[in-house]
């Protein structure tokens, strides 16, 4: 892409385009030049491959294709990895595949948690094991979260089994205003964290608001200590970006700098921005910020104000990442309610259920629940179906993987979830998960449940067994 | 007033013993009949349908399905939705913070000369709002513990209401709290073998204050204990209340049960106990009651190794009194998933290899179990004749997260059903501004 077409794609972005734009790296693309040096643009490339699975039929559920469809006595196919058929009981089913009897189940697309610090704060939660924030400066995009995950941390095998998590996004943490660049994995089991990572998906860039920032350096005698001083720090900081950008697309001789490369990777909307904000007048001077700077952000995370200004947020295009029913633990937190999902979602702006957490990411369908029940109870009707899209296409979509995954449609990678009830209950529980077409948790087979190293052996052996 | 006695639910027996001592009393109020009910009572029994529950002068009269509407009752039609009783946290640290990041609203520990006497009763703030959200939300009552920061004794835990009024105190000083696991080694120097040895002498110099108070010397070199702290153990070395004792491995499990041979008043009560279910023979010979998280299945410390969602359940069918609380999580805010971490124990049943509850035990760990192990089963926990009168009304299966309290009674007195979080769910209804700014709309 020339600098034209890129000015175009920025224009694009911040046209206010219905939900968040995927950006993804074009593999075409001629690499723009990165100094003086020949370093491959993609140096920790995912070697994930799909494990293969029999060619498989989900027979007589009701689904939830994740972009707000739902069909009853429905019919999923699953060959080579991906969904190769989709509809009612009228579906045609090939002859030599596996049929499962789907009556009184559902099945879903695989959870999608766009907030994760799996890999990076591990369980045991101990200080040799805590990789999830830089907090040595406010100003890190340099880092990148997947350098510091643990692809050994019991917690992935506990979202899948539980939670039904096909795929997810580990963020660096937020105690720094450039937190770092996040990655995108598979929640497969692997040896090393390239074997988790979700083939050519966008790069995210955390940044955060707010008290962790200005309490994290305010209290070690720097800057910033304020929200001023936070939004003074990230202003000079995407000036240094633009030039670094301008000569960088220009062709011109410079100094490799790898936080600067974050940056100006986000200036041309290669790389999308995941900035956790929980109040509502912080994020207004957030969306001003990135217009002062022409970028794009995809989601605010954790924003429990979001409610209060839905309408901004759906004339920007962004996306809030949130919780079911959290409020309180901090100042920032104090206005949480239940209704944040269900108020931002009939303003027409995106919503997503997110977890931050180890134990959430096993429950995010009962959290969306909650944020179900709440709407119903003041009047805003929503779907099973529609809700569905909080946990799938629309995390997909702010995450710029939703061509591939995030919905049940014909050619989209096989992440499946079969349930053995609806899933909004809190009786539900996943029976089956497939991903990209491999049955990697079975309920009914203890073989198809997975241990990770640090749990053989140990007493106990793991939940998941 | 005449009334049926419950039938099959149960609990007639005192049932007439009882409507003689209301008769007698003073009546509060007009006595409320809750009918058409799907109706549970958090004996562990299951619900029915058709229940009906009386509740008069703040007590519960009767429960169940087939009994008579007492004459001149206020009737409350809840056909299609389902009571239950108030909701018991087993383990909170609710009214001891207001945003509990914020160090000046946060009471729950303190770096303090004292210990085992710190009494967490008068630094409860009824008017905290989390007091109010967890009311909406269903519970009623709490067992509130301070947190341990000055050595391994925390202090004095209270059972609390969670009424709107000034009044939270159903129990001051209900138990003792003690760190006995990695946070107990942390604060007894760095070791458990160090933890178990302070426990034991400071528990030796309590009983040295009780023989000889005069002329205990909290000053003197080997004083482990102020005077202040020593007289506060001593009703725990007598078992006059309970110890709650903090520990989550098998192995520190069993450590706690043996402190009995030295001081065998003790009333222990384990909370944590992740690993209980490795133990749970040896936890229900000793008869001591459990409260624990529920859903603590990572092992997210070396202490919690053995960590599975299948806990409770394994310790229930051992025979174990087990509640649950909010070991994990935001324990002064978030009472309300208790209704979660049940429903999450009945989802269990249908996952092979895991073991489960049924529905009428999952509420019973979050209703007349605790407050058993508070000492207060006769008096609440569930909606059996003679009990306080907690109740609530749901709009729907209240361990399913789509369903909401639409009344709650505290000891018979009606409760709002407002809080800031619905002030401000109304205000931004629209989040579009009238003629005047939001602030207008109140």
């Amino acid at each position: 892409m020339n600098k034209g077409g890129r000015l175009l794609l920025i224009a694009a972005l911040l046209a206010g385009t219905a939900g968040p734009v995927a950006a993804r790296k074009d593999k075409d693309e001629t690499p723009a030049s990165q100094g003086s040096s020949a370093e491959p643009e993609n140096p920790y490339p995912s070697t994930y491959r799909p494990y293969g699975g029999r060619p498989t039929v989900l027979r007589g559920a009701t689904i939830f294709d994740g972009e707000g469809g739902r069909i009853d006595n429905g019919v999923v196919f699953l060959s080579e990895g991906k969904v190769s058929a989709i509809g009612g009981p009228d579906t045609p089913i090939p002859a030599d595949v596996v049929v499962i009897d789907a009556q009184g189940k559902y099945v879903t697309p695989g959870v999608i948690d766009i907030h994760s610090h799996l890999g990076d704060y591990p369980s045991p939660s101990v200080e040799a094991l805590s990789d999830g924030n830089e907090a040595t400066s406010p100003v890190t995009p340099h880092v990148w979260a997947e350098h510091s995950v643990w692809p050994q941390d019991p917690g992935f095998s506990r979202a899948l089994a539980n939670g039904g998590v096909t795929t997810l996004q580990i963020l660096p943490g937020s105690a720094n205003l450039f937190g770092g660049r996040s990655v995108t994995l598979k929640n497969v089991p692997a040896r090393t964290m390239q074997g988790m990572k979700f083939p050519d998906a966008p790069q995210g860039l955390k940044m955060a608001c707010g008290e962790n920032p200005k309490r994290v350096y305010g209290s070690k005698g720097r800057e910033p200590s304020t929200r001023m001083g936070n939004m003074a720090v990230n202003r000079q900081t995407w000036i240094k970006a633009r030039e670094y950008q301008k000569k960088r697309a220009a062709g011109k001789e410079q100094t490799r700098d790898l936080g600067m490369e974050t940056l100006a990777d986000v200036l041309e909307g290669k790389i999308m921005v995941h900035n956790h904000c929980y109040r509502a007048d912080e994020m207004a001077n957030v969306i001003d910020m990135s217009k002062e700077f022409g970028y794009k952000v995809s989601t605010f995370h954790h924003a429990v104000e979001s409610y209060k200004i839905a309408d901004l947020l759906r004339e920007n295009g962004i996306c809030s990442a949130l919780w079911g029913d959290w409020y309180g633990f901090k100042m920032e937190a104090y206005d949480g309610i239940k209704e944040n999902i269900p108020l931002v979602h009939r303003a027409g702006a995106c919503a997503i259920i997110h977890s931050d957490d180890q134990d959430g990411i096993q429950r995010l369908n009962q959290e969306a629940a909650k944020a179900l029940g709440a709407g119903r109870r003041m009047g805003i009707d929503i779907s099973d179906a529609v809700a569905w899209t909080w946990l799938a296409i629309n995390p997909a979509r702010a995450m710029g993987i939703a061509d591939r995954t995030g919905s049940l449609k014909v050619g989209k990678m096989a992440d499946v979830v079969l349930w053995n009830g609806n899933p909004f209950s809190t009786y539900t529980r996943p029976e089956k998960v497939w991903i990209d077409g491999a049955l990697l948790y079975d309920a009914f087979d203890p073989k198809r449940r997975p241990v990770s190293d640090f749990e053989l052996g140990q007493i106990g052996a793991g939940d998941v067994k | 007033m005449t009334m049926k006695l419950p039938l099959s639910r149960s609990v007639g027996g005192m049932a007439a013993a009882l409507l003689a001592m209301v008769a007698s009393m003073p009546s509060l109020a007009q006595p409320i009949a809750i009918t058409g009910a799907t109706l549970a009572i958090g004996d562990g029994s299951e619900p029915v349908r058709g229940g009906t529950v009386v509740i008069d002068a703040g007590k519960v009269v009767a429960a169940g399905a087939g009994i008579a509407v007492p004459a001149g009752a206020k009737v409350i039609d809840a056909a299609g939705k389902w009571v239950t009783p108030g909701l018991v946290s087993g383990f909170s640290r609710v009214g001891l913070a207001e945003v509990p990041a914020v160090t000046e609203t946060n009471d729950i520990s303190a770096n303090s000369p004292f210990s085992a006497a710190i009494d967490v009763a008068p630094a409860i703030n009824p008017l905290a709002n989390p007091i109010a959200i967890s009311r909406t939300g269903g519970v009623t009552r709490a067992v509130v513990a301070p947190a341990a920061a000055s050595g391994i004794f925390g202090g004095q835990g209270a059972v609390i209401d969670l009424g709107a009024d000034m009044s939270p105190i159903t129990k001051a000083r209900a138990f003792e709290y003690v760190e006995m696991g990695e946070a107990g080694a942390a604060e007894a120097g760095g070791s458990r073998a160090a933890m178990i040895l302070t426990f034991r002498m400071m528990l030796r110099q309590a009983q040295d204050y009780a023989k000889a108070p005069t002329s205990f010397d909290g000053n003197s070199k080997d004083a482990l204990l102020n005077r202040v702290d020593a007289e506060a153990l001593v009703p725990v070395v007598t078992g006059a209340i309970p110890l709650m004792v903090h520990v989550e491995s098998a192995r520190d499990i069993l450590t706690v049960l043996s402190l009995r041979q030295d001081f065998p008043a003790l009333r222990l009560i384990l909370a944590g106990a992740t690993e209980g279910w490795m133990v749970a023979p040896q936890i229900a010979a000793a008869k001591v009651p459990v409260i624990t998280a529920g859903l603590e299945d990572l092992p997210s410390a070396f202490e919690k190794l053995a960590a599975t969602q299948s806990n409770v359940g394994r310790m229930v069918k051992a025979g174990v009194s087990v509640s649950m609380g909010m070991l994990t999580g935001d324990d002064a805010l978030q009472l309300r998933v208790a209704t979660q971490q049940a429903g999450n124990m009945v989802a269990l049943t249908k996952v092979p290899g895991a073991t489960g509850l049924s529905w009428g035990q999952a509420l019973r760990t979050i209703t007349l179990a605790p407050a058993e192990a508070m000492g207060l089963g006769d008096r609440l926990g569930s909606l059996q004749p003679g009990k306080a009168g907690d109740v609530v009304i749901w709009d729907g299966d209240p361990l399913e997260m789509t369903s909401a309290p639409v009344a709650v009674w505290i000891d018979g007195v009606e409760q709002p059903m407002t809080d800031r979080q619905t002030r401000l769910r109304d205000r931004y209804a629209t989040p579009s501004e009238g003629s005047l700014p939001k602030a207008y709309e109140w």
